[in-house]
């Protein structure tokens, strides 16, 4: 590993909650402070920031909170979570360029007890909804639903499939204490017996968990990561995939709508950037705001062929002593839904050895946010 | 009553809602390679001109996917299904299917389906009801 290599050398996260009562500002100044410590570094070290074009916390207001007196590299990734792993892209761009020796990723917000994703569109915010809203697609989960649909029929697949996925997930979320189901696993019959959401795709059980907390990730080089005395872990490959005729919401226009035409492109590139294939990685952490996604992930990722992710799953390999363990923290659905960023600190932790469920020798963790992602290593 | 939150007119779109007033279903084609687009764009991908016309849809399509979709908040506004569909001209919509139960208990994909348009309290939508002939 050359001394330039960029590695995530610290993480840091708030609680996860229903309500965290205080501010957003506040949840990513703690997990900031956290991450930096965990680092072995000092505000004063960092000098660069990452975060989502969405989140709320200016980088001037960040910075006169943890005390960083100067930035020389400011960057935000487009779009909601599928950008979450394209921030650690940006972040290690950023280092392996020379730009910055020390990224302070963070992303933080009230999702839950202020502004919530999934309740409706009371109007129309932009005329790129004009094609939706009048339409009633109205919430995330129906304009979602609108593509998982099809390959739910493609498949021969039924609401029922999806809950077997929501089942492992509840099940990792079980045994890691900073989950907010931890101790609920659930049955797949709790899952039948939650209500619908979209019919018949969706109910209740299989949306993510509307969540308030802070994550954040200190991005370094090796070398320096080595002199603080980091217990850092190299980013192998990283990636963003916007192609034409996709959308994060919108994805009504590409050819074949049963398939993740981002994720493929997206699994190609990582897999060729850190020289692996599917069948090297260990843990895969997968975006999940529905759980539907993590089929058409685990397809387009090559873990399965097309449409095989209700078998594969069905079969054991996410669960526990499986082939290939998906989302060990319980994931969005089970841990909290942090836009994606607490399954970057799980991956982390799979790789230190430090997971509440942790995976014994695993060497490789994939974490993808379907638009983005990154292949960890050791 | 639908509720229905009306589009932002745009400058590249407005020829849309204009059409629909009409009852025409207006499919955005550039003026010079005749490529057909939807959403609209400011200018064609394809060419590059900005020559930008319009042709009138024949309303026909297919069903590629659909959903029921009932209001979070409002449990008394009546379900819509909500369907993506495949014109013949081969440029995609989302939409509704009127004149139909909206229950789960249909299998509406790959079914043929024909435009009509709806006046929702001063918001005029292309709709789409299914064909008389289904293959």
């Amino acid at each position: 590993m050359s001394g330039n290599q960029a590695v995530i050398a610290g993480i840091g996260h708030t609680e996860f909650s229903q309500n965290s009562g205080r501010s957003t500002l506040q949840l990513a100044a703690e997990a900031s402070l956290a991450s930096i410590s965990d680092a072995g570094f000092s505000p004063a070290e960092v000098d660069g920031t990452v975060t989502f074009s969405m989140d709320t916390n200016d980088e001037l207001a960040l910075i006169r909170t943890i005390g960083v007196p100067e930035l020389r590299f400011c960057a935000r990734t487009r779009g909601g979570g599928g950008g979450a792993s394209a921030t650690v892209q940006l972040a290690a761009a950023a280092i392996e360029s020379g730009q910055a020796e020390a990224v302070l990723v963070y992303r933080a917000f009230n999702e839950r007890s202020a502004h919530r994703f999934g309740q409706p569109i009371q109007t129309n915010p932009d005329p790129v909804w004009n094609w939706a809203i009048p339409f009633s697609l109205n919430t995330p989960a129906k304009v979602y639903s609108l593509t998982f649909q099809r390959y739910m029929y493609e498949f021969g697949l039924t609401n029922e499939d999806f809950g077997r996925y929501t089942v492992v997930a509840r099940d990792w979320a079980s045994t890691n204490p900073n989950a907010q189901f931890y101790e609920r696993p659930i049955t797949l019959q709790d899952h039948q017996d939650s209500r619908w959401i979209v019919e018949p795709i969706l109910r209740k059980l299989d949306c993510c968990l509307e969540s308030d907390g802070g994550v954040a990730l200190l991005i370094t080089s090796a070398e320096r990561a080595a002199d603080h005395g980091a217990d850092f872990v190299p980013i192998l490959a990283s990636s963003a995939v916007l192609i034409e005729g996709g959308h994060e919401m919108f994805a009504y226009y590409h050819e074949d709508l049963a398939e993740y035409p981002e994720g493929r492109i997206l699994g190609q590139r990582l897999y060729q950037q850190a020289g692996l294939t599917a069948a090297d990685i260990d843990v895969a952490m997968i975006y999940e705001n529905f759980s539907p996604i993590v089929f058409l992930q685990l397809e387009a990722f090559g873990f399965c062929g097309r449409g095989e992710a209700s078998d594969f799953i069905k079969d054991g390999h996410i669960g526990r002593d499986g082939s290939l363990p998906v989302n060990t923290n319980g994931g969005l659905l089970g841990e909290g839904y942090i836009h994606g960023m607490n399954n970057i600190v799980e991956g982390v932790r799979q790789l230190r050895g430090t997971s509440p469920n942790q995976i014994s020798g695993a060497e490789h963790v994939l974490v993808s946010a379907g638009r983005s992602g990154i292949i960890l290593g050791r | 009553m639908t509720t229905v939150l009306p589009p932002i007119f745009d400058f590249d779109d407005a020829f849309f809602w204009e059409g629909a007033k009409k009852h025409t279903l207006l499919i955005q084609r550039c003026g010079d390679c005749n490529v057909l687009r939807h959403p609209p764009t400011p200018l064609c991908a394809n060419c590059g001109s900005m020559n930008n016309q319009t042709t009138t849809s024949e309303g026909n399509g297919t069903i590629l996917t659909w959903i029921i979709s009932h209001h979070p908040t409002e449990p008394e506004a009546e379900p819509r299904i909500v369907i993506l569909v495949e014109l013949d001209e081969g440029t995609r919509l989302v939409s509704n299917l009127v004149d139909l139960a909206p229950t789960h208990n249909h299998v509406l994909n790959d079914k043929r389906v024909e435009v009509c348009f709806i006046d929702y309290d001063g918001t005029v939508l292309p709709q789409f009801r299914l064909a008389q002939v289904q293959p």
